[in-house]
């Protein structure tokens, strides 16, 4: 017992500390068996069955030494249970078998192994946001696979039925495995549109939560809330498993900031906007790791999506006050995002910058041609042009606009106390 | 390897194939360069384009007495226009064949995987 952890845990902290081990471990795991396997449906389901077991053990006997070892190695046991019992002996699953048992995959985790098992969570990944695969069923993979989720959390934080998302992961699992979607990392020429495809996924999931938790407040809606840290953590994953890639790091700078600003967002439920927060509030140190990030990721000299969106943000974490805004360097930024990815939504974030440099009607002139009349942020963003442009008639009725395409309560409650304001 | 049904699909009225004869030869040749690929690639099945569907026919013999009616079997605007039977190692493999099949005959394909392995030759 002497490689064991003593046993004088709380039950309170053993619990945490094995969740967190389950957590911390899952991708590993799965990733690991799916490649021996070659069949997500039993690397998942041998993964859930040696998570049951190590609950029920580890509360008894202490940790293992190397927990993820142990889960690895108990889940590749239960897997091969489950192909005996099942008799699935066709060709397929015995060469796979066979071939991993020859170069030695199933050996547990340990120090010598870490590149393979780094490789294993990719792979994982990027079956997970295979473009074959409808948006919502890569979200909901990634989270289940990769993040290691619960059926039950992914359903209530996306507020669909438990049987719906379970559905859906079955037909995807299904499809992965009838159209023989690979399970590898995908050849170079492939990797910077599939590399986006897997980042698309993380800030989807990212906005979710983000986007829930302003509609119904932050209090409200707590698990939707928890999405923004799993997709923060997802984003490490990334940072981990393609350390050189700029836009993996532009990315997870970008929700670093976007997350650090949370706390200032709301005030007594309700929304408070950029240039009101109080900056007192923001997170100090997740605001210096994505200016670090910022700085790494722009240094490699591949300006590319989420490094210019995280740029930007990072311009306005800079400054001490609202009135400190670099607004030139946050329009010369919206170029190159322009130029990078041409969107009527840029050139409104780029007229904004533009009216804070050269005043409301050159900013006015920049968004009146924009396609965007059923835009709540265009709505608004032309309101509030007017209104310091001093026409004070059409900013009211540009308000009501507003408020109109707004079906965000707190959002529309902004806007209203705005539009109060302008007489 | 994997067998993989590349469906050209087209739909009624939107057909947008060119009535230029010299065009309508490039698609031609294209699609023969195409073709010759995916043989040298040891990747080739089978392919073809059909005619018109209003040459079709439908049998029926589910019930005991065969039944033979004229026209196509779908009253759907969407139409099998051709296809291909690749081989391949994986989804990635056949959807870059897809990929260039579609460029090569000017339409949109679907890409379906034949549901078991062929048996292993030898």
């Amino acid at each position: 017992m002497t490689d064991r952890e003593p046993l004088d845990l709380t039950a309170a902290d053993l619990a945490g500390r094995i969740e967190h081990v389950f957590r911390a471990e899952h991708a590993r795991v799965v990733a690991s068996l799916a490649r021996r396997f070659g069949d997500l449906d039993i690397a998942e389901e041998a993964t859930g069955e040696a998570l049951l077991l190590a609950l029920e053990k580890w509360p008894v006997d202490g940790l293992p030494p190397n927990p993820g070892g142990w889960l690895t190695t108990t889940a590749g046991n239960k897997a091969i249970d489950r192909i005996r019992r099942e008799g699935r002996r066709d060709d397929k699953h015995r060469q796979a078998v066979m071939e991993s048992e020859r170069r030695g995959d199933h050996e547990p985790a340990t120090a010598e192994h870490t590149g393979a098992i780094v490789d294993d969570r990719l792979r994982l990944v990027f079956t997970c946001c295979h473009p074959a695969l409808a948006p919502e069923a890569r979200v909901g993979l990634t989270l289940r696979l990769v993040a290691g989720l619960t059926v039950p959390e992914i359903a209530g934080a996306f507020l669909v039925p438990e049987t719906t998302l379970a559905q859906r992961l079955t037909r995807a699992k299904k499809k992965i495995k009838d159209a023989h979607i690979p399970y590898r990392v995908p050849e170079a020429e492939d990797l910077p549109d599939r590399r986006t495809a897997v980042l698309a996924v993380v800030y989807l999931v990212f906005n979710e939560g983000y986007l829930a938790t302003s509609a119904s407040g932050e209090e409200s809606a707590p698990i939707r809330g928890e999405l923004c840290a799993e997709a923060v953590r997802l984003g490490r994953l990334l940072r981990e498993l393609m350390p050189d890639d700029p836009e993996v790091m532009g990315l997870l700078a970008l929700m670093l900031l976007i997350e650090a600003r949370r706390p200032a967002r709301y005030v007594g439920g309700e929304l408070v906007s950029l240039d009101e927060q109080d900056r007192s509030l923001w997170d100090r140190s997740l605001v210096a790791e994505g200016h670090a990030l910022v700085r790494e990721c722009l240094g490699i000299g591949r300006p590319g999506h989420y490094q210019l969106l995280a740029a930007i943000n990072a311009v306005h974490t800079d400054a001490a006050t609202a009135a400190d805004t670099d607004w030139a360097q946050i329009a010369t930024l919206y170029d190159q995002l322009h130029a990078v990815t041409p969107s009527p939504v840029v050139a409104l974030n780029r007229a904004v910058a533009i009216a804070e440099l050269d005043g409301p009607a050159v900013g006015l002139a920049a968004v009146e041609p924009l396609a965007l009349t059923s835009y709540t942020p265009w709505h608004a963003t032309r309101a509030d042009l007017l209104r310091r442009a001093g026409r004070l008639d059409e900013a009211r009725a540009a308000y009501d606009a507003a408020i109109a395409t707004s079906d965000n309560e707190p959002e529309r409650a902004w806007l209203r106390a705005r539009r109060a304001k302008t007489s | 390897m994997t067998q993989y049904m590349i469906s050209v699909m087209a739909i009624e009225g939107e057909e947008d194939y060119p009535t230029d004869p010299a065009e309508l030869q490039k698609l031609y040749d294209d699609v023969e360069v195409f073709n010759q690929k995916v043989r040298d690639a040891g990747a080739w099945v089978f392919g073809g384009g059909l005619t018109p569907r209003d040459s079709a026919t439908c049998v029926d013999n589910t019930q005991g007495q065969n039944i033979v009616t004229d026209g196509p079997f779908a009253e759907s605007k969407e139409y099998l226009g051709g296809f291909w039977i690749i081989e391949a190692p994986d989804l990635d493999a056949a959807l870059k064949w897809a990929a260039e099949g579609s460029r090569a005959c000017v339409g949109k394909v679907e890409v379906r995987p034949f549901q078991s392995e062929p048996p292993e030759a030898g």
